[in-house]
């Protein structure tokens, strides 16, 4: 057993500490006030790695390891929930099914350009107005084959990052009499005639992350754009869902870490009955509770990488990762606010932003009910 | 190019460094590279970027100054070599010169010797030109920017505060960098995986073929900043106007600008 982290793992968690201080943090108030994506920060991300965390350097990517990766998002959680989360959507979702599921000349293709920081990003879209939790069963938009292109028609939701991508991978109906072989990935570049990307959705919080419902009519993409075998869709989808789980948990550790900061040097600045209100014990239990509870998800986080990065099954450690880090993050930033008393209700204040964005993570790339749903399965399928 | 940049490990700016005992200490502050010689680094990097060639990395210190050299590595330095020699403890400017001339010379067919304009502990910024006299290289100093290379010849636009002033200086020389270089990059992920797998080989006073240097200064005494005075007083007035009119005559007549 051994608890350190590598020396490339602390250099690395260093060096994006450092550039997120710099290019991402002073701008998350900005960014989400404007509801504005934070392209200047994305722009110097390319060089660095951010954008091609789990490619490799042969297609643009860094390669770095699982628990590497998941420094990167969760220091980046602590400077920006929406820049955080489009990075994450960016590399878990968009760029991660290509790499797993890929052949060589699509990830030449795709990679390289989204990689670079020099054109827009990736991503995936999944959800449909009638499907979320229940892919398998919901999702509606058809890709049929015509000759050597695929003509799709449907309508998805809720799909990050959709008009700042450069593609979207996504999850198509390929055989109409269902079942778990009846879906398909096919990579949608966005430039692609007949596709609509709605208006950004106006959100609760993560407002700098764009967010849309897209529209497919007609759209034709070549043959070779499918990953993998046709009916393989659902599969790929669950194992892409697995990494960007352990995304979600790291950036929901970084959420919860920024609002502890804040909620920590409030207390030792506000007064009240004559001491800093870092005297009274009921704040010292709040924050004690967020120092141990952030702790313990970011080790249920590393964990889930660490098996990763080992080629272990990991698919009940990360969604017990996610599942925790995500309420962890949504109590701890609700307690930040409570320790700012009437000014963390300010939006002047950050925390109040850390509760809105937290606010998603339990929702977003499968919500708590569905972690609990697949860690149970896990439990009884091992006893049972 | 073949060029070397020297850079050296100091207490993080952030740190408070204060004098106890008669002893200067940073409790337990973390050390990291010299903020001026990241600014040495990218020139150096830009140069290489443009013209081609190689930038080696050298730093004078204990096993500590290895992360700045690991810094410097992952920011993009081709190499890395620390001279570490119980004996240099408590070096001056003018035996760290001679360190690192020596150094340049065991590198061997170096075009161009650069540094950050000086060290934020010791704040001596002397080093550069020291190192200049004893290799017999040209000293340019305090550089903004590279406006030219050639085989044998430099041009650099210096930062002075009287303007800027162009100097042209022969091959091999010393040049220290300015701010005015450019931000220094951020260490990307292939780097630092480089930095943390490269073996640094450490040289010692023996291998330089150096005696020990003896010191030609010494700090007798080191003192804290006298405690500043420090009174706080609120402006008032029945409008803005009126308070930013007031502070504007107490500003002028404080002469705060
Ligand atoms: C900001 C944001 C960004 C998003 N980004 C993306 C993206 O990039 N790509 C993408 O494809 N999607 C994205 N989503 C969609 C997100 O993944 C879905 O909203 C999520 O999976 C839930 O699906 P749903 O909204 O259809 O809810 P539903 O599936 O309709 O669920 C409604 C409720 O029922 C519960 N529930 C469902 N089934 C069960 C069950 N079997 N047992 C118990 N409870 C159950 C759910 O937990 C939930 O509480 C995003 C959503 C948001 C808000």
């Amino acid at each position: 057993m051994n608890f350190e982290l590598t020396e490339e793992q602390r250099m690395w968690r260093s060096a994006v500490h450092d550039f997120v201080a710099k290019e991402v943090k002073p701008k998350a108030h900005e960014v989400d006030q404007n509801a504005q994506f934070n392209w200047e920060a994305t722009r110097k991300m390319g060089p660095l790695g951010l954008l091609g965390l789990n490619v490799e350097e042969e297609y643009g990517g860094a390669g770095v390891d699982a628990i590497s990766a998941a420094i990167a998002i969760e220091e980046l959680g602590w400077g920006c929930g929406s820049t955080a989360l489009s990075i994450a959507a960016h590399n878990g979702l968009g760029c991660a099914p290509i790499t797993l599921f890929g052949n060589e000349a699509q990830k030449r293709r795709f990679l390289p350009g989204v990689t670079s920081g020099k054109e827009k990003l990736a991503a995936l879209a999944l959800t449909e107005p009638g499907a979320g939790s229940d892919l398998k069963k919901g999702v509606l938009t058809k890709a049929i084959l015509d000759g050597d292109s695929w003509v799709i028609n449907g309508t998805k939701m809720w799909c990050t990052n959709a008009s700042i991508a450069e593609f979207v991978v996504t999850l198509v109906r390929t055989d109409p009499d269902g079942g778990s072989k009846s879906l398909s990935l096919i990579v949608i570049p966005t430039q692609t005639e007949g596709v609509r990307i709605g208006p950004p959705e106006k959100k609760m919080g993560v407002k700098g992350s764009p967010t849309h419902a897209m529209n497919f009519e007609n759209v034709r993409v070549p043959a070779e754009n499918l990953l993998g075998q046709a009916g393989e869709g659902l599969y790929q989808t669950l194992v892409v869902l697995d990494g960007g789980r352990v995304g979600i948990g790291a950036l929901s550790v970084g959420l919860a870490q920024a609002a502890m900061e804040e909620a920590l040097q409030y207390a030792r600045e506000r007064e009240t009955f004559g001491v800093p209100i870092a005297q009274h014990q009921a704040i010292q239990w709040m924050l004690a509770d967020a120092a141990t509870e952030i702790q313990a998800a970011r080790w249920l986080v590393y964990h889930a990488a660490w098996l990763k990065s080992q080629g272990l099954p990991f698919t009940k450690e990360a969604s017990m990762a996610k599942l925790f880090a995500t309420e962890m993050a949504e109590r701890v930033t609700r307690n930040a606010i409570q320790i700012h008393g009437g000014y963390g209700y300010s939006v002047e204040f950050p925390v109040e932003r850390h509760y809105r964005d937290a606010r998603l993570m339990t929702i977003g790339e499968g919500t708590s009910e569905i972690q609990r749903l697949i860690i149970a399965r896990h439990l009884i399928e091992q006893t049972g | 190019m073949k060029i070397v940049v020297c850079v050296k490990q100091v207490p993080d700016s952030a740190a408070r460094v204060v004098v106890e005992h008669g002893e200067v200490t940073w409790g337990d502050a973390p050390l990291v590279i010299n903020p001026w010689d990241e600014y040495a680094v990218e020139g150096a990097l830009r140069l290489v970027d443009e013209q081609g060639g190689e930038v080696i990395a050298l730093s004078m210190g204990n096993e500590q100054a290895k992360e700045a050299l690991k810094h410097a590595l992952a920011m993009g330095c081709k190499e890395a070599i620390l001279v570490s020699d119980p004996q240099l403890q408590g070096v001056d400017s003018l035996g760290t010169a001679r360190v690192l001339a020596a150094a340049v010379q065991k590198i061997g067919g170096v075009d161009l010797v650069v540094f950050g304009r000086q060290a934020i502990d010791g704040d001596a910024g002397v080093t550069a030109a020291m190192t200049a006299r004893l290799l017999g290289f040209p000293a340019l100093t305090l550089a903004a920017g590279v406006r030219g290379v050639s085989s044998d010849r430099i041009v650099v636009e210096r930062a002075i505060e009287e303007g800027r002033q162009v100097v042209e200086g022969a091959l091999p020389a010393v040049l220290s960098f300015t701010k005015d270089i450019g931000e220094p990059r951020y260490p990307s992920f292939m780097g630092i995986r480089k930095a943390s797998r490269a073996e640094i080989p450490i040289w010692s006073l023996d291998e330089l073929g150096l005696p020990a240097p003896q010191p030609h200064t010494s700090w007798p005494a080191v003192l804290n900043p006298p405690a500043r005075e420090i009174t706080t007083e609120m402006i008032t007035g029945a409008t803005p106007q009126e308070i930013a009119e007031k502070l504007v005559d107490k500003i002028l007549a404080e002469k705060v600008l």
